[in-house]
């Protein structure tokens, strides 16, 4: 299976054509993206702020389900290399007529796009797009239903790096809702790839995926266990809807068992940083005070989101000329 | 007088012990004779199965033909067809039509579909309930005088367990067959995947293998309750095989069938997001792919069914969990059959009794057999023959198989149906 993916997703010569899932992707390539985007972060703080390296090319974001951030920084990483990009939300137009998923990109692959970054509720429709999509496309997955989000992962595991600066000795804890990210799916891929010492997710069991062992983590069902001797902790949203359908009973009972707090948080390590993919949730997920606090890194995630997806978009241009 | 002669094939009829080469004698549509030549028998057609095998024409217990209804995914015309080159000569077709077998009426309407197919043995099952809600009784009395062979739920879970106490104990007044796909509603939470190590890592919504067994524990107990006969279609894990032997075990009249391709085919072989491998129930591990072989084996499957489910091309063209599920499976019925026999999984014997002598005695046909006086539905395959599964050889509308494209060992070389041949290999390429 893995090796399909990665037919998929590189080209002959090895490299990055699309980028749909972490699954199947080598440390040295994901070494590389970190690298790349290494040498963009200083860029951004410059008066300057753009590259000529897409320069000429379009990228097309077709959101199927709504975002904020990841189809903002997606914007301004594209615009930071000169493309022309143009940002559709779908959720309401096309597909509530019955235009089928492949009818949509039939129309925008004639008008001659060159990327397209798709967030859809679906899992497996990335990739069904990068397997239907005209060669010349390239087709970055901005998050699939309860697949992968594969450029989450990437700025995480750059931020992490940042700090951290190795993963070999790293204990890593994911906390919250396993079951339903797409996030945590890519995470857990993103950090065995990379080598770290233990991933460990924290959760209760409706919020756990069957056999998550699998995934080559360490299972935990209390918060205060769990985090003992943690160099990173990795919150997870908590949305609303697990309440109605039975996997909690409330907020305040999961706050009370999953949330993180100023003092539980001092039973990780001193130096542990906290993260969160967002949008957060105060006080059902996190408090206040630790979202906020000297060991979150939330809102670098935010920042550094732009120059790793500067990175992936670059490089998976790359086999079409885009950098030279 | 029509008659015919099949000369010289290796006999397998399993519901009479026999395994041994030498003649079929066919007169008026019905077996004559399988031991002496009739006196004065002059036949008129002669068949050489020289080198093949003569065995009883297949019986499918799951069969989805989508007319009326869907024929843009296929028709009786195309489905006959793929049946009669697959050594299939009857079909029970399931009540998920458009509309649903649930009236007289449209029983009747399959039935002349049948015949202007020139395929007569096709058997509708009429819906449980009323358009397959479960919510009301469907007339299954008129529904039997009008042809079905059975009452089933198709792929619709019964949500109400009293409305199911009540649609059996009906059927039961009856003497209707209760042909049940264990599934419920709640536990299925409309999952496209077994509940494993794969839906785990591809964020698919998954199946556990207790919405299976817990629907079949409860039908199990609603038929020592009720009387009504059960068959249990498609039983896709371990538990449940462990569950219906304990069943026969205690006394029980219940049978149940598997679909092939679960006998062959596991979770780990979907590569990824592959909508051909997109199946209800889904595929499942390695551990219950060998349990339903050895169910098989023990005879606690007794048929093998091969749950043909063709379709367009769209319906499989989308994301994983989004697309239909179902595989067109007919003309790979036997060749995949006989695989199981190569790998030492069933003898010979076994499996064309699951494909023949059980599934008649499970809808109660006098067929299935080559006994004398019964109609002539006869299978003769070369099972040394290899072909690839391509567009030159397939015959079904649906091209939704995952195993497209792949050399198969095994063809019928032609079939009976009530002592006309309806297909011939040779003649047809």
């Amino acid at each position: 299976m893995t090796k399909a993916i990665d037919n998929l997703q590189l080209n002959a010569e090895g490299k990055l054509k699309h980028f749909i899932t972490i699954e199947g992707l080598s440390k040295t390539l994901l070494t590389e993206i970190l690298d790349t985007a290494e040498s963009f972060v200083g860029m951004t703080d410059q008066q300057i702020k753009k590259v000529p390296l897409l320069r000429g090319k379009t990228i097309v974001n077709l959101f199927f389900e709504n975002s904020t951030r990841t189809r903002t920084t997606f914007e301004l990483a594209a615009k930071r290399l000169s493309a022309d990009v143009l940002s559709m939300s779908i959720s309401t137009s096309s597909t509530s007529k019955g235009e089928s998923l492949l009818d949509t990109i039939r129309n925008l692959e004639a008008m001659f796009v060159d990327m397209f970054v798709v967030r859809h509720g679906i899992s497996g429709a990335a990739h069904f797009i990068a397997r239907h999509t005209a060669p010349h496309i390239s087709v970055i997955n901005a998050g699939d239903g309860q697949h992968a989000h594969p450029t989450q992962a990437m700025l995480d595991m750059f931020t992490i790096r940042q700090i951290k600066k190795d993963f070999a000795d790293l204990r890593v804890a994911i906390i919250g809702d396993i079951l339903h990210s797409r996030v945590a799916r890519s995470q857990i891929q993103a950090l065995n790839t990379l080598g770290a010492a233990e991933i460990r997710v924290i959760a209760p069991k409706t919020l756990l995926p069957a056999h998550v062992e699998t995934l080559g983590v360490n299972v935990c069902h209390n918060l205060t266990e769990g985090l003992k001797d943690i160099d990173v902790i990795i919150m997870l949203r908590l949305q609303k809807e697990r309440m109605t359908s039975a996997l909690l009973p409330s907020e305040s009972e999961y706050f009370k068992c999953f949330g993180l707090t100023e003092s539980k948080l001092k039973i990780a390590k001193p130096d542990a940083i906290v993260m969160h993919p967002g949008p957060i949730n105060r006080g059902v997920e996190i408090e206040s005070s630790v979202a906020d606090g000297p060991q979150s890194v939330i809102l670098r995630q935010v920042s550094n989101g732009i120059a790793v997806r500067m990175a992936i978009m670059s490089m998976a241009m790359q086999p079409q000329g885009g950098m030279q | 007088m029509n008659k015919i002669l099949i000369q010289q094939g290796r006999i397998i009829d399993p519901a009479n012990e026999v395994d041994r080469v030498g003649q079929v004698y066919i007169a008026d549509g019905k077996i004559v004779s399988v031991t002496d030549e009739p006196e004065g028998f002059k036949a008129n057609k002669v068949i050489d199965a020289k080198n093949q095998i003569v065995c009883p024409g297949f019986i499918d217990l799951s069969t989805r033909l989508r007319e009326p209804g869907q024929t843009r995914k296929a028709t009786f015309k195309s489905e006959t067809l793929a049946a009669a080159s697959a050594g299939v000569t009857t079909m029970c077709l399931h009540p998920d039509t458009k509309p649903v077998i649930d009236t007289a009426a449209v029983a009747e309407l399959i039935r002349e579909l049948a015949d202007k197919a020139d395929y007569p043995q096709i058997y509708p099952i009429a819906a449980l309930t009323q358009k397959l809600q479960g919510a009301e009784l469907s007339s299954m009395l008129s529904l039997k005088q009008a042809g079905c062979i059975a009452v089933g739920n198709a792929n619709q879970p019964i949500k109400n367990l009293l409305i199911l106490r009540r649609a059996m104990e009906y059927a039961a007044s009856h003497d209707l067959l209760l042909m049940f796909r264990p599934n419920d509603y709640w536990l299925g939470n409309n999952g496209c995947a077994h509940e494993g190590a794969i839906a785990t890592r591809y964020g698919l919504p998954s199946i556990p293998e207790a919405a299976e067994t817990i629907a079949l524990d409860q039908c199990l107990e609603l038929a020592e309750l009720t009387g009504c006969r059960v068959h249990f279609g498609q039983i896709s894990c371990k538990r449940s095989v462990i569950k219906i032997h304990q069943a026969i075990k205690y006394g029980m009249d219940v049978s149940a069938d598997v679909a092939i391709h679960q006998l062959h085919l596991t979770e780990n072989d979907m590569a990824p997001f592959d909508s051909a491998y997109h199946v209800l129930p889904p595929l499942r591990t390695e551990a219950d792919k060998q349990y339903l072989r050895q169910g098989l084996a023990g005879g606690t499957l007794n048929a093998i069914c091969s749950d043909h489910q063709p379709h367009d091309i769209d319906a499989k063209l989308g994301a994983f969990p989004e697309t239909e599920p179902g595989v067109s499976s007919l003309e790979t019925l036997l060749p995949l059959m006989l695989k199981l026999v190569t790998k030492h999984a069933i003898t010979l014997e076994q499996g064309i009794a699951a494909l023949s002598q059980n599934p008649a005695r499970i809808l109660r046909l006098n067929s299935g057999a080559l006994t004398p006086g019964m109609p002539a539905d006869v299978c003769i395959f070369d099972p040394e023959l290899e072909w690839q599964v391509n567009a030159d050889n397939w015959k079904s509308r649906g091209v939704n198989t995952p195993f497209w494209g792949q050399t198969l060992k095994g063809r019928v070389t032609h079939t009976l149906q009530a002592g006309r041949v309806i297909h011939c290999l040779n003649e047809t390429n």
